[in-house]
């Protein structure tokens, strides 16, 4: 006999309970605590995991089937866009240098927070967030692929690009985004999704992919534009992720908030940090832009992230105390960033440059405070001196923050002619940091922190160097030596834009497309 | 009152969707950025779903939304008939 179909469909809640909850079963011949063995050190309190809500109850069911059509259009436009040569359509070839960030900066840690969110939802006794994490942790694999593959077309053609990963786990900006998301995931699971969840999907990731992904629609780079907008798809799953977190931690019980709190500041402040990359691309790199970093923060943190601080104050949760420096900040972080890359343009796997005279007119119309009167000065004087044919290289490696691994370029709160230094002493070794926020996570937490790879450190004690090198030879090179342990081309993959083998070939083939040859 | 957000491609699909939530909340703001949508609006707002299926002509599953959308802030509440996004202060 036929089985009897019900009469109706069940709604969407009902399903939803079904499909999460309802698979979920209650150990018998084990102990909870056995199976979950790490929730309860970090010291938060859950009583009813069932008090979790999904609010855009998804079921795996719908998931795939949504999953399948995004990648189905992608694709699509991959194709598309590298059948038509349509890297010779992006504004100018400068553009390609965000490409280059994003793939050896962003992309490994896609894959990071597959492994992390794979981690924390095996982790967790409830149903809801385990299913949650589960699509989570699927998401952040499927992006790390399509950004690999959207941008591989880019490594037929220019530099920089060959061999991103191993580029991520060496060269010495990239070890703050790789950082970042290591102190993430050696964190406990509560820790995790606060970091990376909410932190950074719900508070800092519209700064990372709307405006950039936008820019890049807007510099003609559309394969970036797509896989942006598609993983972006995604994030607002995980930005709601991620506020859900907090709510539930919170409501479960009054002595979670001063956990949580410290988290929030902590993560705020290190997300932060790693966004003075996307704070320079936004500013200095892309060729026409669609709004300025500034802009961007105003829109997205103190607008937006404001009214998420003031809905979530019913909690006890405050404004992260960072924000008041970050604020501060605001008018000099991309320029600071950009003259610190400018200056190790030598040992970057992208090219740098000086602003040309729009350039500078469109950063002084936006950065009316600091930019005419601290940076233009200086970037006049580059210049000149790079048509002397004094292109300044700095080659002295620079003392870095222990906590966010970025060298000590950042200014004191409040006086941008002032270099901020900060110091911590601890079991005999000195420490040093970029800021007060950096320093007080240093100090929550310092057996943590010494333990970090920093790559200046490790250049000089010799540990960036190809196996064999021996450097007490006459004449060592050591610049020349760490490249080829980045697995950079000196003269290729680095330097002046100006010049660059990028810049020629862009230039001859985008007129070999309009021309016949 | 604080402002909610809804960003959506730009594309042919969500041109309906884009009038529909227009037309639905009416002190919303378009605003409109290379490639994608955002509409802001002050306190709440509400994606209907009967008022998008008008436009299209066919029916419509308010989780079709996930395949254009690009970010949103608030707190979410949905059902079959309706996405809500709210602040409560």
């Amino acid at each position: 006999m036929d089985m009897q179909a019900s009469k109706k469909k069940l709604g969407l809640k009902e399903r939803y309970q079904v499909m999460t909850r309802g698979l979920d079963w209650t150990p018998s011949y084990q102990k909870m605590e056995d199976i979950y063995p790490y929730v309860a050190y970090e010291g938060i309190k859950i009583h009813d995991w069932d008090k979790w809500e999904d609010p855009f109850r998804l079921t795996m069911d719908a998931y795939w089937k949504y999953q399948a059509e995004k990648e189905r259009k992608l694709y699509a436009i991959i194709d598309a866009y590298a059948q038509n040569n349509g890297h010779l359509g992006v504004t100018d070839a400068r553009y390609i240098n965000t490409v280059k960030l994003f793939i050896s900066g962003i992309s490994p840690l896609e894959y990071v927070a597959h492994r992390g969110f794979t981690h924390v939802g095996r982790q967790f006794p409830g149903a809801g967030p385990r299913v949650a994490c589960l699509m989570q942790s699927l998401d952040e694999i499927r992006h790390a692929q399509t950004q690999v593959h959207s941008i591989s077309n880019y490594n037929k053609y220019y530099n920089g690009v060959h061999d991103f990963h191993h580029a991520h786990d060496r060269i010495w900006f990239l070890s703050v985004p790789k950082s970042f998301f290591d102190d993430a995931i050696t964190a406990g699971p509560f820790e995790f999704m606060v970091a990376i969840g909410f932190s950074f999907e719900y508070v800092l990731t519209n700064l990372l992919f709307v405006p950039f992904v936008s820019g890049a629609a807007y510099n003609g780079d559309m394969g970036t534009m797509t896989f942006g907008f598609s993983a972006q798809s995604d994030e607002a799953r995980h930005m709601t992720l991620g506020l859900e977190v907090i709510k539930f931690i919170l409501e479960q019980d009054p002595d979670n908030l001063p956990i949580v709190q410290r988290w929030i500041d902590k993560w705020t402040w290190r997300g932060y940090r790693v966004l003075t990359l996307v704070a320079m691309m936004m500013d200095y790199m892309l060729p026409k832009r669609t709004m300025s970093w500034k802009e961007a923060w105003e829109v997205y943190f103190e607008e937006n992230g404001g009214a998420l601080f003031k809905d979530l104050a019913r909690y006890g949760i405050t404004m992260p105390k960072c924000a008041e420096q970050i604020a501060l900040e605001k008018d000099h972080l991309s320029h600071q960033a950009w003259s610190t890359f400018y200056n190790y343009g030598a040992a970057t796997n992208f090219h740098t440059w000086m602003p040309d005279e729009d350039e500078m007119a469109w950063l002084t119309a936006k950065y009316p405070e600091s930019f005419d009167k601290h940076y233009r000065p200086r970037y006049e004087y580059w210049r000149e001196q790079a048509a002397k044919g004094n292109r300044f290289y700095n080659k002295t490696l620079p003392m870095l923050c222990q906590t966010c691994q970025i060298p000590l370029v950042f200014t004191e709160p409040g006086d941008p002619t002032k270099i901020c230094y900060r110091e911590v002493d601890f079991k005999d070794e000195k420490y040093h940091f970029c800021s007060d926020h950096c320093k007080a996570i240093f100090e929550h937490e310092p057996e943590k922190y010494v333990q970090a790879w920093m790559p200046v450190h490790q250049i000089y004690q010799g540990n960036c160097f190809p196996e064999g090198t021996d450097p007490t030879v006459e004449g060592f090179d050591p610049l020349a030596a760490v490249l080829k342990y980045y697995h950079l081309e000196h003269g290729r993959d680095n330097l002046d834009f100006e010049g660059s083998e990028d810049q020629k070939n862009f230039d001859e083939w985008r007129g070999m497309a309009t021309k016949n040859v | 009152m604080s402002t909610v957000f809804i960003a959506l491609q730009t594309n042919e699909d969500t041109r309906p969707i884009i009038e529909a939530i227009v037309a639905d909340n009416p002190h919303a703001r378009l605003n409109e950025q290379p490639a994608m949508v955002k509409i802001d609006a002050e306190g709440k707002l509400v994606v209907r779903r009967s008022s998008i299926e008008e436009l299209l002509g066919r029916d419509f599953d308010l989780q079709e939304l996930h395949i254009n959308l690009i970010s949103l802030s608030g707190n979410i509440d949905e059902s079959d008939d309706e996405l809500t996004l709210s602040w409560n202060a």
